[in-house]
């Protein structure tokens, strides 16, 4: 048995892996102390061999987990545990985004990330949807609604807010805004897929897979060059990954 | 370990003479202090030799400033600069010190945005600050400051710079054409005649000919540690080499060789032994892109902190610094400017257009040092290394050697992003 935690900046993620096949998995808030919420959801489980990936994958290693992995590797077992012959995987997670290359064999050749800003990352759009008044689990969906599409020109995080208020205050309709900033998000996205390259399958993982208009308009904006596919639990894909790493 | 906590020596009346911010200096002594002991001191399997480098940290305040001051009392010039085309030769021959100036702290960037726009280079803001804000010594003692125009954010610098001390501009080139090394010429000519002016009498034949051949030892001592460090396992750290390759930048040429040397004595024999300061499986990565002036040690922390081991800087703080020598076989004055301009106009920096040599010397680089993989290093707002770094990912894709490209500034708050970057880099590596 393999466990494969993933202390994220928004969210902990835990699989278990027993013989190649996924027998657990949880998802809870980071919260303000994500090492003791780690410690909680790793109590049920008897012993073994714990994988640790995410932002919070050194202060594991510190206390409990036997090794850690980047999110990149993880989500690139992830990736290849669902979809065997993929080549490239685009994450979305809270704060940082990431398009990673593999080679046939599955091992990552190349990848682009994000830099030190929240620019196009799930933090951006759950500041945008509260700026908007809409729950992160609605916005995806608001902005499916949208017919006509305003630009947002800042990717900054801060200054896209200031823009999305004067937008509000000339009484644009918030769908349209909204509709706008996953256009902002997918415009980066698509740019740092032509930068790296990619297959003609995109598995789409981590939170941000869940909003339903990122992926739609990622599609769109391919056209028939790529098909975006994602696992059931896209969030999970990096303690899976860590998972499988760990039951090697 | 070291029982006694290392400390840089503190001078403050000596500081207080050369109109320096004391109170605010000892907190940036005391922290570059604290900094030192963890990131150098902490080391395992540290040669022996590096005690005379650690020495000129301790006494980076203080006891070079003060051979410096001796220096100048003899009415010798003493000139700041903050690149590699400023011949120091010339102010060898004269009899003065070249200090290569710091900017590479965050500490005196907040001195600068009083002044300067926030959206430029890290370095000429922290640059800028030291000597806003007179928390460095080494701004303090300079008769002149020497600019060149290698890129915009320097070149406009200097005009508001020259407020708070003398500061001359040399034109460089920016393609290498025959009238742009006449140029170029030209140029070397003038710095000349300013340093002839400070000291109050010319230089001889024979004293820039003492000076080229001194000058070629300090470089041909670097190529050496640069040599020895492509051995596997490596016989020194990324960062303990790094940090000797600043120190060339303001110690005393003569003994910094030959301390070098005695440091290279002990690698060598370090070789011979099989030792190094890595085991063979740790990551071999060559690092290409900006300077990295002291005291900034941020990505070789990074790379070595996560496992890896640093074999080569392919930077201005590195082997563009000391690749080339002057040929010494110059006679008369003419001659020898004319070889000392050679040498300066084989400088591959990306200021220039077209700079294909560069792409070709980063790959000799790469094999020469046994890399496995390259991590290109670019400042942020340093538009010719940023946009340069397209062709030098191509011939990366095209020879199949791992490269990973990170563009940031001096402060810590990208420290995590960057952390998975690089660990995601030597995975692909290992894998």
């Amino acid at each position: 048995m393999a466990i494969g935690i993933d202390l994220g900046s928004r969210t902990i993620k835990l699989a278990v892996i027993r013989d190649g096949e996924i027998v657990d998995q949880q998802l809870t808030e980071s919260g303000f102390d994500p090492y003791s919420q780690a410690r909680e959801m790793l109590k049920r489980y008897g012993a073994a061999k714990i994988v640790a990936t995410g932002y919070g994958r050194h202060l594991a290693h510190e206390h409990f987990a036997d090794e850690v992995i980047t999110e990149i590797k993880a989500h690139a077992l992830g990736a290849r545990y669902f979809f065997p012959f993929c080549r490239t995987v685009v994450d979305i997670g809270g704060q940082d985004s990431k398009v990673i290359g593999l080679d046939k064999k599955g091992r990552v050749s190349n990848f682009q990330m994000n830099d030190k800003c929240a620019a196009g990352t799930g933090r951006f759009l759950e500041i945008m949807a509260a700026s908007l008044g809409f729950s992160l689990n609605d916005f995806g969906a608001a902005a499916l609604k949208s017919k006509t599409e305003v630009m947002i020109n800042s990717m900054c995080t801060v200054f896209a807010e200031s823009e999305v208020i004067s937008m509000k205050n000339r009484g644009i309709p918030t769908v349209d805004i909204a509709r706008g900033v996953h256009h902002s998000v997918v415009n980066r996205l698509a740019a740092m897929l032509e930068r790296l390259g990619y297959d003609e399958e995109i598995v789409f993982s981590g939170g941000v897979a869940r909003n339903p208009c990122i992926g739609h308009m990622l599609q769109k904006c391919l056209g028939e060059r790529a098909r975006i596919i994602s696992p059931p639990d896209p969030d999970l894909m990096g303690a899976i990954g860590a998972a499988l790493h760990g039951s090697r | 370990m070291n029982s006694k906590k290392f400390e840089v020596a503190a001078y403050p009346k000596m500081w207080e003479g050369l109109g320096m911010d004391v109170a605010r200096f000892d907190k940036a002594r005391q922290m570059l202090g604290e900094v030192y002991d963890k990131l150098f001191l902490s080391q395992t399997e540290r040669p022996r030799k590096m005690a005379y480098f650690d020495a000129m940290i301790a006494e980076i305040f203080g006891g070079r400033i003060k051979e410096i001051l001796a220096v100048k009392k003899s009415a010798k010039p003493v000139v700041g600069t903050f690149c590699v085309y400023i011949p120091e030769e010339i102010v060898v021959a004269a009899g003065g010190v070249c200090i290569g100036l710091c900017g590479g702290s965050p500490g005196s960037i907040p001195d600068a945005e009083k002044i300067l726009p926030r959206n430029i280079c890290p370095m000429v803001k922290s640059a800028y600050g030291f000597k806003a804000g007179r928390i460095c010594p080494y701004f303090q003692v300079v008769d002149f400051v020497y600019g060149e125009t290698t890129c915009d954010a320097k070149k406009k610098t200097w005009e508001l710079l020259d407020r708070l001390v003398p500061t001359h501009v040399m034109e460089i080139p920016q393609m290498k054409r025959a009238r742009d090394r006449a140029l170029w010429l030209e140029e070397v000519k003038d710095f000349k005649a300013k340093v002839e002016d400070i000291c109050g009498s010319e230089i001889s034949e024979d004293n820039l000919a003492g000076a080229i051949r001194l000058i070629n030892r300090k470089r041909l001592a670097l190529q050496r540690l640069t040599k020895l460090r492509a051995n596997i396992p490596a016989p020194i750290s990324g960062k303990d080499a790094l940090l000797i390759e600043q120190i060339a930048f303001y110690d005393e040429p003569e003994r910094f060789a030959a301390k070098v040397n005695e440091l290279c004595d002990e690698l060598a024999e370090r070789v011979e032994a099989g030792r190094g300061v890595a085991g063979p499986e740790s990551p071999r990565i060559m690092v290409s892109g900006t300077p990295m002036a002291l005291p900034n040690w941020k990505i070789h922390n990074l790379l070595e902190s996560a496992g890896a081991v640093v074999v080569n800087e392919e930077s201005c703080i590195g082997t563009r610094y000391f690749k080339d020598v002057i040929d010494e076989n110059g006679g008369s004055m003419a001659e020898q400017l004319a070889n000392l301009t050679d040498r300066y106009m084989r400088i591959d920096c990306s200021c220039f257009t077209p700079n294909d040599e560069r792409v070709e010397q980063v790959l000799r680089e790469y094999r020469q040092s046994k890399a496995q993989g390259i991590l290109h290093y670019s400042l942020q707002f340093c538009h010719t290394y940023n946009i340069e770094e397209i062709k030098i990912r191509e011939a990366c894709e095209r020879e199949a050697i791992p490269y990973l490209s990170i563009e940031t500034d001096y402060s810590a708050e990208d420290t995590g992003q960057l952390q998975t970057r690089i660990e995601a880099f030597l995975e692909q590596i290992g894998d």
